[in-house]
């Protein structure tokens, strides 16, 4: 638990499959059921990229899987962290000839986090999403500095107009 | 006359890991046609075939989909070995069996897993994913992947399991049918399971048939097809009668599924106690030449590999037919008629891989 102890919030993960095999999609669901149960920790699979921190996808996306992955890419609010899972993720791994496949993620979306293997293991996958825990953590807080930076400036300026 | 209006379902959707898209047409609550459209996977992988040479086209082949990975390597190099002549030794054909049912164990209980989600019975998806863990460790124990396990070779298989684990695997059996048996009851006897799924998405036999639908599909609407009956790998030695059900309903095509786990755990069983002694695989030399339609039976039913060699070590031309493909055309069917909340059920019933489908 003590990896977890920084966790303030229940982080929801949507799962899509941009043009994998489906082995490493069956692994993400293998983690929601009893053996692995990353529930204990609050992480949620969702259906609704509104309600998602977290987008973890699989495959090396297909001409036709491009547009929907960036469509759901922006319906996630910020801050957002990118999991790439699996080696065609990364690179498109055994089907990077293929005449099909765009050649990872990073090549449509930005990523965070990459998970290696053929297929991911549910360890790696769990791995992965604690170090996206951290990512998003950091992203929060850079995005609440920004915020009171902005405020303060606002502030400021409205105090120099006053006098 | 009710208004018309269309519900766009998927690509991304909750009840489906994988992507489709459908165009659902309803005239109130009721669905009176659905359009699928498909390519969200297509990644062409039958052209890949003249980029790898034949003995490495396995482990793409593995790839089509990761659930069904090891029936696809193991027709695919059934094709090849046809072609080249190559008889496979008797162990090996054994361990290709007890690989093949261990596959169709863990498909059918994650399938059983998520039909239980789609309508809403998510203690029993949980308790469907449990048991199929058991499956999964004993696939890592012997082969050392989970759901990709890259054992077969053309030729025979890559690993043997010796004596020691096939005593404690048999060991097992007996415990985990209980188990499956106790899950299975809460499927074929609940009265809420019943009550959702019976009389949904009905498709009789000649329609069936017509249609061309495979596997668990097709034998729910009581059309007996099932290619282990043709006796490949060990199912011939071994023996093998189809599960059929006749209502043709998401409760027949449920109940053929619950019962071919029971079948399945007698297949390895006694495979396991009638395992051959010897060599596992045989030295392959030269290059096919020629071509074979090479059919199996995977969980979902009947895929065939098309292949052929012009003597070089690549191959010149693979076609992929999955069982998937050849059961949308039921899926056509069964949806017009049903509820819009009993869609996603009425989808999972066909056990939709798109992974498959596209290739």
């Amino acid at each position: 638990m003590s990896t977890m102890a920084f966790l303030k919030r229940s982080p929801w993960i949507l799962h899509y499959d941009a043009s994998s095999c489906n082995g490493c999609d069956i692994e993400v669901l293998a983690c929601l059921t009893p053996l692995y149960d990353v529930e204990r920790f609050g992480i949620i699979n969702t259906g609704n990229p509104k309600h998602a921190d977290i987008l973890l996808i699989t495959g090396g996306i297909n001409a036709q899987n491009r547009e929907v992955v960036e469509n759901i890419y922006e319906q996630i609010p910020e801050p957002k962290v990118v999991i790439a899972v699996g080696a065609c993720a990364a690179t498109g791994g055994v089907f990077r000839e293929c005449y099909n496949i765009v050649g990872g993620i990073d090549k449509v979306i930005p990523v965070d986090v990459y998970v290696p293997g053929c297929a991911a293991r549910p360890e790696q996958i769990i791995d992965g999403v604690v170090k996206a825990l951290g990512i998003l953590e950091e992203k929060r807080g850079k995005m609440a500095g920004a915020a009171r930076t902005k405020e303060e400036a606002r502030h400021a300026e409205q105090a120099g107009e006053s006098t | 006359m009710p208004e018309r209006i269309i519900v766009p379902f998927g690509p991304q959707h909750p009840v489906l890991p994988e992507p489709i898209h459908l165009d659902l047409v309803l005239e109130d609550e009721k669905v009176v046609e659905a359009i699928p459209s498909i390519g969200y996977i297509h990644r062409g992988l039958e052209q890949l075939v003249q980029k790898r040479e034949y003995t490495e086209y396995v482990y793409v082949a593995e790839r089509i989909c990761g659930i069904c990975s090891f029936i696809h390597a193991l027709c695919y190099s059934q094709g090849v070995e046809h072609i080249m002549d190559i008889e496979v030794p008797d162990r090996a054909r054994y361990l290709r069996t007890i690989w093949s049912e261990c596959s169709r164990l863990h498909s059918h209980l994650l399938w059983l897993g998520l039909f239980a989600d789609s309508m809403g019975f998510e203690n029993l998806f949980m308790r469907s994913w449990q048991l199929r863990e058991s499956v999964l460790d004993v696939l890592e124990d012997t082969t050392g992947g989970r759901v990709i396990q890259g054992t077969c070779k053309v030729g025979g298989v890559r690993r043997d399991i010796g004596q020691e684990k096939l005593d404690e695997m048999h060991r097992e059996l007996d415990p985990f049918e209980q188990k499956c048996r106790d899950l299975g009851d809460v499927f074929l006897n609940d009265e809420t399971v019943k009550y959702r799924l019976q009389g949904l998405g009905i498709v009789g036999k000649d329609e069936a048939y017509a249609l061309g639908a495979v596997g668990p599909t097709a034998r729910a609407s009581g059309v007996p097809v099932d290619i282990r009956e043709t006796g490949y790998a060990a199912y011939g030695d071994i023996g093998f009668k189809p599960v059929v059900e006749t209502a043709g309903d998401c409760y027949a095509r449920c109940a053929v599924r619950v019962k071919e786990v029971y079948a399945s755990i007698d297949i390895i069983r006694r495979a396991i106690e009638e395992m051959p002694e010897g060599p596992i695989d045989v030295k392959v030399k030269g290059t096919p030449d020629g071509e074979y339609f090479s059919r199996a039976e995977q969980p979902r039913g009947e895929v065939v590999h098309y292949l052929r060699g012009d003597g070089s070590k690549h191959l010149a031309r693979a076609r992929i037919r999955t069982p998937t493909l050849a059961n949308i055309p039921m899926l056509v069917k069964m949806l017009p008629g049903a509820q819009l909340a009993d869609v996603p059920v009425v989808v999972l019933s066909i056990d939709p891989c798109i992974s498959c489908t596209e290739r």
